[in-house]
């Protein structure tokens, strides 16, 4: 980073976060969505708004390692096992995708008379559409589970790989001199040595080094680890020449089933969110004006045309992938627009004279606006198409998550994971979080899917799935914790029900002051279990005793709910307490009296 | 010699009992009697099945002890016979495993024999309340002995008590060990 950038940042940070601050919201307001709000913000403090702010590239370059970020946290939800089934839509979808808009692209400017090179380099750049905003949407609306969601992602993923031959390829169509070809094969030998070098030391390396720093508790010192993880990697991919969204996203994946996933993804969503969102101010602020008001007509001719056609591959790619005929045009919609790597193919077709500066800076603003009319595209989307299928939309379940209707078990120590054994016996889906990461370890050795994580931070609740969870059992030791998960919990997912442990019963009547209904007593249950066989071991009846047992339990409940007003009022409560307890002693009295004196009960 | 006849024994309170906790202590006395105590086996109504019928698999001669109540047999026993009785096991395609055994009901009532009649307390005779237990044998391929019943089991003398236990247990002895 230049230290011009360092010596402005915080005046720099002041704008980015008022225009954010103020843009979003409105644009959140107006039904435009955060995009569309940042790119207007970006606009408006950019040179040909306000110009507040004049290093946009460098912010743009900077901003891209929110792109680096949230392909990493994809990264994590995707296990590797998914990955290779995603293999065909990958390989198969993306490069039809590519070669399909590439071909489209490069016949209507060829036949428009376009010189064949600037052609077919502007054809493969705008191919590529931008994950950064593509991947957003399709978050924002959560769509990533369905087919559209999956066949985009795939889509996306494959780009991101075929940038890398594209931007080696533009310099040899250029008349700059180009390096000793030699470069190729040892380039390709380091990217092989870099990515073998990620999958060991993503499982031999960065697990173990993660349990360590997640055995200190401290949090901070968590989320700098991950962020350090995140920034080498990508510094790593790049210095082989790979993306450094690639290598991100491949590191992503080799954690996704790590105890640590949950955690990782939660200390790192703030800063992929800020970062994305500062990357689409810089794309607003890159747009130049300048070049734009010099020729209106043909800029706003080349991005109508680019958009039907990238559009009309895409809608027709749609139909043939199995994407429901609802989502076929919501689906070309959030992939028409150029992406990053438009950028960087052009700079690099730029830097080597394939054409001159002017065609280049034509070439960028048709990519940028592109990424601006996406927003405006979906809004189309929703008004007009919609509509058009609203009727037909009843069966539209498509959407199915791989741990929908989970239980998300809290605090998994002596008490917790009895509950889960029971559950996962009987095929129940879990989510285990606990704190503690021995116990971790040596669960996981037994299978189990166990998470790191204070269960009583809210973010990682989200982060686990709450909002799609049937049950959550609170399990943990700590009863100040209990309490303080329950409100969260209430506020956040006022429709999870809530099945609690008690340390003791004033933790019973505080977990009924907070709304539980279903609670057990933690030690209640075997204590009473331990009687029955003391009252075997007298000679009582094994059926005997255990009726015996089940009579004081239902008494003692009872009596616990009959108490609860009292609590509070120490004297009230031993009193009531006390009467209680005489009235048990009589009721069993009673019993054993009335057998004795009845013949008709003894008959047999 | 291993145990050949199983009596199967269910009931509820036997520390009250006067006349079924006599006989299940004389049956266990028996050479070749396999005593299988239900409600002190699982008291939780939770059965082993695999367990209950290798019990039964190991008899020729299966007897169910118990006194009736309202008209039929102690919950828990009830259970044993759904859960236990398997269709494709005992009865059903394939469901022979107790073809050729003998069923032998040993079983007590609160009421004197006079109540069991038209017209008396219970309004019909105690023949017809064996029904199902006869149609349970046949439907499982079983030899239905007649049964051994005590009557009026409230107001008994206990000398009535102690000969019908000493002729429960020569019939037991005389089947078990023919």
């Amino acid at each position: 980073m230049p230290p011009a950038v360092e010596h402005s940042l915080l005046p720099n940070a002041l704008v980015y976060l008022a225009a954010a601050v103020a843009a979003v919201p409105i644009a959140s307001r107006l039904g435009l969505g955060a995009v569309l709000g940042y790119l207007l913000a970006g606009m408006a403090i950019g040179p040909w708004g306000l110009s507040l702010v004049s290093d946009v590239q460098d912010i743009l370059h900077f901003s891209e390692f929110g792109v680096v970020l949230l392909l990493f946290v994809i990264g994590l939800e995707l296990e590797p096992e998914r990955l290779r089934s995603l293999r065909r839509p990958i390989f198969g979808w993306g490069s039809a995708q590519v070669l399909g808009v590439t071909a489209a692209l490069f016949a209507a400017a060829f036949m428009a008379g376009i010189d064949w090179k600037v052609a077919l380099i502007a054809a493969l750049g705008m191919s590529l559409s931008s994950t950064a905003i593509a991947l957003t949407i399709l978050q924002e609306r959560n769509l990533l589970q369905t087919p559209t969601g999956q066949t985009g992602f795939a889509i996306l993923l494959f780009q991101d790989i075929a940038a890398i031959p594209m931007i080696a390829a533009v310099p040899v169509l250029g008349v700059a001199a180009t390096e000793g070809s030699g470069q190729g094969w040892f380039g390709a030998l380091k990217a092989a040595a870099v990515i073998l070098g990620l999958v060991i030391g993503g499982r031999y390396l960065v697990r173990p080094a993660l349990r360590i720093i997640a055995k200190t508790g401290m949090r901070e010192i968590f989320t700098a680890f991950a962020l350090l993880l995140v920034i080498s990697i990508a510094l790593l991919m790049q210095s082989v020449g790979m993306s450094m969204a690639l290598g991100a996203f491949l590191a992503g994946v080799l954690l996704a089933d790590s105890e640590y996933r949950h955690a990782l993804e939660t200390d790192l969503e703030p800063f992929k969110g800020l970062l994305l969102g500062l990357f689409f101010i810089a794309v607003g602020m890159s747009v130049d004006f300048g070049v734009f008001l010099g020729r209106p007509w043909l800029i706003l001719a080349l991005v109508t045309g680019f958009l039907a056609i990238k559009i009309a591959v895409l809608y027709g790619l749609a139909k043939s992938c199995g994407i429901p005929r609802s989502q076929q045009a919501l689906f070309a919609f959030i992939l028409s627009q150029g992406g990053e790597f438009a950028f960087v193919v052009f700079a690099a077709a730029a830097a080597a004279k394939v054409y001159t500066a002017e065609i280049a800076s034509i070439l960028v603003v048709v990519a940028a606006l592109s990424m601006v009319v996406t927003p405006l595209l979906l809004l189309l989307h929703d008004k007009a198409f919609v509509p058009l299928f609203r009727n037909r939309q009843k069966r539209a379940a498509d959407a199915i998550d791989s741990n929908d209707g989970h239980v998300i078990i809290a605090g998994f120590g002596r008490f917790g994971q009895i509950v889960g054994r029971l559950l996962y016996a009987n095929r129940v889906p879990l989510t285990v979080l606990d704190q503690d990461p021995d116990q971790i370890e040596l669960l996981r050795r037994f299978g189990f899917k166990v998470f790191y994580g204070d269960a009583t931070r809210i973010d990682l609740l989200h982060a686990a799935g709450a909002a799609k969870a049937r049950a959550l059992v609170l399990a943990i030791d700590d009863i100040e914790d209990s309490l303080a998960l329950v409100d969260a919990v209430r506020r956040d997912f006022p429709d999870l029900p809530i099945l609690a442990r008690a340390r003791n019963v004033t933790h019973y009547y505080q977990l009924m002051d907070h709304g539980v209904t279903v609670i057990e007593r933690e030690t209640f249950e075997s204590a009473l279990q331990l009687g029955r066989q003391v009252l075997c071991e007298l000679g009582f009846g094994a059926y005997r005793a255990r009726q015996a047992a089940l009579k004081f339990r239902v008494h003692n409940k009872t009596t616990l709910l009959a108490v609860y007003p009292f609590y509070k009022d120490q004297q009230q409560y031993l009193s009531m307490a006390k009467r209680a307890r005489d009235e048990l002693n009589e009721m069993f009295a009673r019993d054993a009296k009335a057998s004795e004196n009845d013949p008709e009960k003894n008959w047999d | 010699m291993t145990a050949r006849t199983l009596v199967v024994y269910a009931h509820p309170t036997p520390h009250r009992s006067r006349i079924n906790r006599k006989m299940v202590g004389a049956a266990r006395g028996v050479p070749g009697v396999r005593v299988q105590d239900l409600y002190e086996t699982y008291p939780d109504f939770y059965i082993d099945v695999a367990r209950e019928q290798r019990l039964v698999l190991d008899a020729d001669l299966l007897v169910f002890l118990h006194p009736i109540r309202w008209y039929s047999v102690p919950s828990l026993l009830k259970e044993w016979y759904d859960v236990v009785l398997e269709s494709g096991w005992a009865y059903g395609k394939d469901g022979n495993a107790l073809h050729g055994k003998r069923f032998w009901l040993a079983v007590s009532t609160g009421s004197p024999a006079e109540a069991y009649r038209p017209g008396g307390l219970h309004g019909r005779y105690f023949e017809d309340f064996l029904v199902p237990f006869e149609q349970t044998a046949a439907l499982c391929g079983m030899e239905w002995l007649p049964p051994c019943v005590f009557h009026d089991a409230t107001y008994a003398s206990d000398e009535a008590v102690d000969s019908h236990v000493a002729a429960f247990v020569n019939r037991l002895k005389d089947y078990a060990n023919p």
